[in-house]
This record gives C-alpha cells, structure tokens and sequence, in this order.
C-alpha cells in the first residue's frame, strides 16, 4: 500500500480557480471575451482612440465622399465623406449603451418576477405567467417598432419599448429555475428557520439561478443589440447625426454594391459584437452545463 | 453435471481504462449456466456483475474497457473468438438479456408490438428466417401469452405509459423471448417493483427454466431473492468469484468469510435485532489490495492473504476462495 | 381522451393571452402620450381637419367605450378603418398576409429540413471537426442581423451571380394567376403551370434563406443536444442488446423522441421569426403583412399598426397550438398524461 501511497494527492484548489481553469481551456468562451473586450474597449475609448474624432457630428467633408478603405481612411467614408471607422466606434457606444440599459431593467424585473411566481405559486404564478405569455406573444421588434413609432423615435424610447418584452424571457427562466428549487431541501431548512421571504428569494433561491442568469444576460447582449440595430435600420432608433451601426447600414444601402464598405462594414461591426456576446455566452454556459432555452 | 453447461465462462478478466490507467474490474471470474438450472450471480454495488454480464452479451465498451483474458464458451465455441457478426447472430436470439428498469427500458413513443416487431425482424433476418408482418405480430401475441398477460391484442397496441411497471416488465421478459433463447441474463429482475410483483415475475421465471429447459443467469445483489430461486449461486466480490455453490449447501454452510458477513447481514425476523454491516468499503480498482481483494476488510485476514487465494472445495460443487477455511468452517 | 382536455385548456389559455393582447396594443396605442390623429394628418393639418378625423375614427369617446367598440369588432374580424388609406385595416392585412405565410412557412421548412439533418450528423460526430463546424454555422446564423444577411444575399446572388430575382414575389409583367389559398407557389402547383411554380420559387427563395439563418441554427443545436440525450437512454442500449442494427436504431428509435423538443423550439423562436420578417419583407420588396406593418409604422398609421401586431400575436399563438397538436402525435406521453413536457 505504501508504494500507492506515494502518488500525489490531489491538491485543493478553490472553486474561482478551477471555473477559470476551465474557462480559459474552452475556446469559445475565450475568443468571446476577447472580441467582447475589444469591442467594449472600443467603445469606452472611443473619444480617444478615433481617428476622426469630429467626424462624429454634423459635418461634412464633400472632398472626401465615398472613398474606399484606405490608409487614411481605414473603414473608407460616407456619401458625405466622414470617416466610417470613427463613426463605427462611437456606434458602438450607442449599442452597448443601449444594451446596458435594457437589460439592466429587463435582467432584475424578469429576475425578481420569475423568483416571485416560482417559490409562492399560486395566483402570484398564474397572473405572472400569464402576463409572460402575453407579451412573449408578440415579437420584441414588433413591440418595438410599434412603440418607438408612437412615441418619437430616439434612443431612449427605443431602450424602454425593447425593455418592456425583454424581462420575460428571463422571468420565464428564473420561474422553471425556482420551481425546481423550490422543492429542495434547503428552502424548507431556511424556511423551519424562521428566514424571512425576501431572505429566502433573495440569498437563498436567487444564488442558485446565478449562473443561468449569467448565461442568458451574456447571449441576450448580443440579441439586444441586434434588435436595436434592426430597428435603427428602419429609421426608428437613434436619429442621425448621431452615428449608429444600424441606421449606417441602412444609408450605405443606397450606394449598393458598388460602395460596398458603406453598408457592409458597420454591418460587420454588428456581426462582430453579437458574435463576441454569443461566444462568451455560449463558453459559459459550456463551463456551467446550464441548459437554458435559448 | 453430465454434460457441458450451454454457458461457461472460464478465467475472464477484464480492464477498464481511464486517463491512461487499467483497472482490474474482473479478475478470473468463472463461472457456469447449463440447461433447466437457475444461476445467480450476487454482490453489492460495484462488485463486477454489471460487467460480467455486459461482457458474456457482448455489449461491453469496448474502447474503455478491455477484455484481458480468458474465455466465454456458449453451446462450446468461445464467443470472445468470433467474428463480430457470428457474435451479433446469437445476440438476442440464442442468448437474451433482461433489462432492469422497465421504466426506462421501453422506447415511449412506440407501442409494444411494434418495438417487439422490429426486434423479432432484425432477430429473423440474422437467423435467415423469413417471416411476414402477421406472423410476426401472431408471434408476438403468443409470446406476451407465455409470459401470462391478459388480452395480448391489447398490450401489443398499448404505449408504454399505459402499463404499469409489472406489466413492462413482463414485456421486458417476452421480448427477451420473442426467439426462443437458451440462455437468458436477468439482470436485477423486479428490484424496480414491490415486492408482491417481484414475486410474480420470479415465478415467472422459474417456470421458464422448469418448463422450457431455459439456462438462466440472475444478477442481483439481493440476497432474499437468491435464496428463494436459484438452483445455484456464485458470490463476487471486486471483480473476482469468492464462492459458489448450490443454494441450499451454500446458505447453510458459508465458507468463505464475505459470504457469511454477506449472509449476517441481512436483517432476520428471529435472533437480535441488530443492524450489521460491512465495514469498509471496496478497494480502489486501479490499484488493488495484492492477493485477496476482501483482505483490507476481513476479520481473518492474515499475510499470508497478500497472495491470491486458490479456489478450494468445500462441499459437493462447492467451492470458496479462502486461505482461512478451516477456522471459517 | 386526455389530450382533447390538454388541448381544450390549451385553447382555453391562448384565448386568455389573445384577450390579454388586445388590452395591451389598446392601452399602448391610445394612452400613449401623442395625438394619434395629429400623427396622421401630419404638423401642417388645421386643428379642424385633425378633429374632424377624431370623430370619424371615434376617437373622442371614452376610453372604455373605445375599447368595448375595439373589442367588439374584433371579435368580428374588424380591425378598424386605416387613417391613411381609409379602408378596413382588415382588408389590407387579408391581402398581405397570404404573402408573409407563405414566406414563413418556406423558412421553416428549410429550417426543418436543413437543421434536423444537420444535428444529427452533429450528435453522431460528437465534438468532432463535423460537429464544431455545425455549432459554427448555428452561431453565424444566430449573430448575423437579418437586414445584413438580406443584403449580402440580394448582393451575391441578384448582381455578383445574376442568379436569382432580388425582390417581389413574381416577376413584374407575368400575369398575376388568380388565387386559390392564396400561397403562389402552391397555386401555380395545382394548376399545373410549371413556368409560374419556378418563377415563384426562385423569388420565395432569397428572403427565405436571409430569414431562416437563426432558426436553422437553433433547430440543428436542439436536435444534436436531444440526439445525445436520447442516445443515452436505457432503451435504445436494450436495442443494442436485442440485435436491432444501429442504423434501425438511430433513424427510428432514436429520432422520433429526438424531434420534440426542436418542434417546442420552434414554437418559442416564431416570436423572433415574425419580427425578422418584418425587416426581410422590406429588404426584398415582399409584398406581405409585415411590410405592410412597416410602412403603417413609419407613417404612423395607428389602426394599421395595432392591427398588425393583433394579427402577429394570433399568428404566433396559433402557431403554438399546432405545435402542440404535432408534438401530440409524435409523442403518446403528451397524448395521454395531456402535459407538454
């Protein structure tokens, strides 16, 4: 037995380091957050890292109109001649913004719901539920559109009408999540404990949702923005001249498919973050073996 | 035993490969099944009974496990020596297997006779027998029959979620019917159901083997069960045959030290009413206790048990693997 | 029996939802801040000409009252008169919507039909160079934003290649053959006119594939994932152990149990199919509902839009509710317990 014994133990290691262990072996979820992480750096250090930082504004360059990639001009220029990369950039502060911010609402409304509907049951999950039902019925660009249509098209209506439907994805997730859970014997411990409702959802439930939350929120930037690019597109997001990566699709459309930069590289700028979140999402959910709907 | 057992396997050992490193799961079982007589093979979790009987079908995996050595006779040629499909023509038809769980042995979302159709097809085809769709189904009928259900027509249109889990598990056993095997493995037959089920299915069986001539091999570790069925028993313990012998000599007379813990410790209705078990647990298989795998935990171990132990006779068709016999006796 | 019950509850609920719906669009499109008259005649209109258009469209009574008007006549099938146009909203959807269904339902043919085979061939070569290949393709789909897709396409195949019609639903000078369900494909099928049926499918091709690339993509992910799970199962190592040859066993044992969770899938992913097309419709000119929408939408014509996102929500429930009659019939345990599983 001795000659066994001298194998090695196994050492412990704390759980942080073997989740990040794994993560950085799993080639989907690093190759997610690297472009995630350009494209956020980007985005935050725009103002600074933008070739043409003024081409941002109002302004036009008639000498410099519709030029190839070049050099000069990494992403080429517009019908009125500003500089597309720097436009890129500063649009993906736009998106992220955007992003941010629905799901920012949506994340902790859905979250809270689903916890709501799934540990008390009865009416509070039969009205909620029902609630979720109702809004998954209608496309989130529809509602969108519909809204922003309504209401003047800009940014922030766009944020609250994407916002409105988002939470129920999430609601829906936390709710199948809790109910299971409900079941389990720690509940029942906290609850012969004397926990309160609100320790119970909250330190107890919600913990145990983490990593599906996390998952989801991850793909659902990626979802997010391409919405908000959609609805750009169709002229009813950001209005120009602020620069936003779906209303540069929408214009560069025109001058199809000759200018081709015009239209298709802010359309890849758009391919390029969603693809990142997507990644990243899908190497967590690799990482936790989650199994979320979407 | 005039003539030669329809099953017998001789000296297998088996390997089971992970991370680079064999472990030793089967370590020179050998073991007996002949005509009309009820085998079971007994152990606790783990011990090898899954892997024994994988290993005589022939639906072990191969890429992690690995077949080290010794021999599987059936009717006299060595199944380990075939051809793949020479193997995969007894398959289901001369040697059929019994599933355990009869809840999640049946495809949902295909009835009965349909599944039992399909495999009596693929059965035919592999025996060169050519059979048309009625006589297929009139076949499935009757086998459901043998295996007492009421109403057979109706069973063969029903889902299974309509069965309950005594009837699924006599479907289990007719389709293992369905060719007329010779030999048949029941593994854990019943330990899904309760017992007055159990009980059923069991007598079920037995009637096969008295009345059909079927060899029957029982995997179980429920000692109870043993007792009250089989004709002869063969005790494992990590991944090696301790002792075997007939039901009756064996119960009365335990030899080998495991098996009498075995036996103590099953709860009985005379006598105190103490709770024993075993202490300990088993050995790490890939780096095993040299000699007698049941050392670590025997109350009679002694140094001399760092040597593999012979297996001796102790009785008629008895046999135990023990160097301590004399003071277990 | 059972799932006569399951599927009258389910009925039961989506009429719920549907009811649920129309207080929604109703409270969004009139308690919205915003003169929904004004918005349609437009900043230059006198104050008279926007009251005048208030009364017409009963937009002067109260609240409640318009609601119980609105309601009323949807139960009808009227979905009030469109500010612009000025006919019944219904009528312009009826005209469209044959359009945007047949759109969708190619879409998710193709997704069917390229996704299932695509997963299975992906859980058969499980995290081999086939399999990651897959995963790659379900994630470009994913990630690419319909419009872009519309446009690269339109780009390669009507002006790179030459290949295909870029937009519409025939080509502009053929004569429109009268309807019969409406779906031109179809109808050019049974009336035999073999020119007509080709025409119409080369140009439902292109806003199919740009519409598809999600949908694809997550019916092969689902498919593989249930493949594997399925594989795993009890059952089909007793098939094994019975002698049923593999390929029996994966192409009937293990795809009939495999296809219902892609199927439920779907049923979830309609919601974004619908709003994809919306933009689609637009990129290539189709004639449907949803660039009906779009176009109500951008000139704000309130009736129109309300009307199409009713028609979009029935749409999906419907949608839903054959899912769950198809998931029925493929799996007994629904048919019988009467629960989706």
């Amino acid at each position: 037995m001795s000659v066994a014994a001298a194998r090695e133990l196994p050492v412990r290691v704390s759980i942080a380091y073997q989740n990040w262990h794994r993560f950085s072996r799993n080639p989907t979820a690093v190759i997610g957050s690297v472009i995630v992480i350009i494209v956020v750096a980007a985005a935050l250090l725009a103002p600074w890292i933008a070739p043409y930082p003024d081409h941002v504004g109002a302004m036009v360059n008639f000498r410099a109109r519709h030029l190839p990639p070049s050099a000069q001009y990494w992403f080429g220029t517009d019908n009125v001649g500003r500089d597309i990369f720097t436009r890129v950039l500063f649009g993906y502060r736009i998106s992220l913004l955007l992003a941010t911010v629905v799901l920012g609402i949506a994340v902790p409304l859905g979250a809270t719901l689903g916890l709501v509907a799934g540990y008390f049951g009865g009416w509070a999950e039969i009205v909620i539920m029902r609630l979720t039902d109702i809004a998954l019925a209608i496309p989130p660009l529809v509602m969108a559109l519909a809204v922003t249509a309504v209401l003047t098209p800009n940014l922030i209506h766009a944020m609250l009408a994407i916002a409105a439907l988002w939470w129920t994805w999430h609601t829906r997730l936390i709710f199948s999540i809790t109910r299971t859970l409900r079941q389990q014997e720690f509940v029942e411990a906290a609850e012969t404990l004397g926990a309160s409702r609100f320790h119970i959802l909250f330190r107890e439930l919600l913990p145990n949702c983490a990593s599906a939350i996390l998952v989801k929120t991850s793909l659902d930037f990626g979802f997010v923005i391409l919405i908000g690019a959609a609805l750009s597109y169709l002229g009813l997001g950001v209005q120009p001249p602020t620069p936003d990566l779906g209303t540069m699709v929408a214009n560069g459309a025109d001058f199809l498919p000759d200018r081709w930069w015009e239209s298709l590289l802010p359309g890849a700028a758009i391919l390029f973050v969603a693809l990142g979140f997507n990644l990243l999402g899908d190497g967590l959910r690799d990482l936790y073996d989650v199994e979320s709907v979407r | 035993m005039s003539a030669d057992p329809l099953l017998s396997v001789r000296s297998l050992s088996v390997d089971f490969w992970s991370y680079g490193r064999p472990s030793q799961v089967l370590r020179d079982v050998s073991l007996d099944v002949p005509a009309h007589r009820h085998v079971a093979l007994v152990g606790e979790s783990g011990c090898g009974k899954s892997v024994t009987m994988r290993a005589i079908m022939g639906i072990l995996s191969t890429p992690p496990a690995r077949i080290a050595s010794g021999a599987i006779l059936f009717d006299g040629r060595d199944l380990l020596r075939l051809r793949p499909r020479e193997r995969d023509a007894l398959r289901g038809t001369a040697m059929s297997m019994v599933f355990q769980d009869p809840m999640t042995s049946l495809n949902p979302v295909f009835t009965i006779g349909d599944q039992m159709g399909t495999i009596l097809k693929y059965a035919d085809r592999r025996l060169g027998r050519a059979r048309g769709r009625t006589e297929r189904l009139a076949r499935v009928h009757e086998v459901l029959g043998q295996v007492r259900m009421p109403d057979p027509e109706r069973i063969a249109r029903s889902y299974p979620i309509m069965l309950s889990g005594g009837m699924r598990q006599r479907v289990l056993i007719a389709m293992a019917l369905l060719s007329e095997p010779r030999l048949l493995i029941a593994d854990e037959p019943g330990t899904a159901l309760d017992v007055t089920t159990q009980a059923q299915i069991l007598k079920l069986l037995r009637d096969l083997v008295d009345d059909r001539g079927l060899a029957l091999l029982m995997i179980t570790h429920n000692l109870g069960l043993v007792r009250e069925a089989a004709d002869t028993v063969y005790v494992m313990y990590a991944g090696a045959v301790v002792e075997h012998g007939p039901t009756t000599e064996l119960f009365a007379r335990p030899r080998h030290p495991y098996t009498r813990a075995l036996i103590d410790c099953v709860p009985k209705l005379s006598g105190d009413a103490t709770f024993r078990g075993i202490d300990g647990s088993l050995p790490d298989y890939a780096a095993p206790p040299p000699g007698c795998r049941f050392a670590p935990r025997c109350p009679l171990a002694i140094g001399a048990c760092a040597r593999q132990p012979e297996d001796k006779s102790v009785g008629a068709d008895h046999h135990a693997a023990c160097w301590r016999l004399e003071e277990a006796a | 029996m059972e799932f006569l019950y399951f599927l009258i509850r389910r009925a039961f609920w989506s009429l719920l939802v549907l009811f649920g719906l129309s207080i929604v669009i109703f409270v969004i499109a009139r308690v919205m801040p915003g003169d929904p008259a004004r918005m349609a005649m437009g900043p230059r209109a006198s104050q008279e000409q926007v009251d005048e258009l208030k009364r017409k469209m009963g937009l002067d009574k109260p609240l409640i009252e318009q609601y119980q008007s609105y309601i009323v006549g949807l139960s009808r099938g009227d979905l009030g008169l469109s500010f612009l146009t000025k006919r019944p909203v219904d009528d312009d959807i009826a005209e469209t919507f044959a359009a945007t269904f047949e759109l969708v339902l190619a879409t998710i043919a193709i997704a069917f039909l390229v996704g299932v085979p695509l997963g299975v061939v992906a859980a058969a070569n499980k995290d081999g160079w086939v399999d990651n290949l897959v995963r790659l393709v379900a994630i470009l789909g994913a990630v690419t934003p319909s419009f872009l897709l519309a446009l690269l396409l339109q780009i390669l195949a009507g002006y790179v290649f030459h290949v295909l019609p870029t937009t519409g639903r025939f080509t502009p000078d053929a004569p429109i053959p009268p309807s019969i369900t409406g779906l031109l494909t179809i109808d050019t099928l049974l009336r035999g006119d073999l020119t007509g049926f080709v025409d119409a499918l080369k140009h439902l091709l292109l806003p199919s594939l740009a519409l598809c690339a999600a949908t694809v993509g997550q019916i092969a992910r689902i498919t593989r994932s249930s493949m594997i799970d399925v594989a795993k199962q009890d059952y089909i190592e007793a098939g094994r152990a019975f002698g049923v040859p593999d390929w029996v066993r994966v192409f009937k044992y293990m795809l009939r149990p495999a296809f219902v969770p892609p199927m439920t899938i779907l049923g979830l992913e309609f919601a974004s199919l619908l709003g994809n097309a919306f933009v689609v419709e637009l990129v290539f000119a189709w004639p449907g509902m949803a660039s009906y929408g779009v176009r109500s939408i951008l000139q704000k014509d309130l009736n129109a839009v309300m009307g199409v996102v009713m028609i979009s929500g029935v749409f999906f429930v419907v949608a839903n509710l054959t899912i769950d009659v198809l998931v029925g019939f493929v799996d007994p345990r629904v048919r019988i317990r009467g629960a989706r599983p």
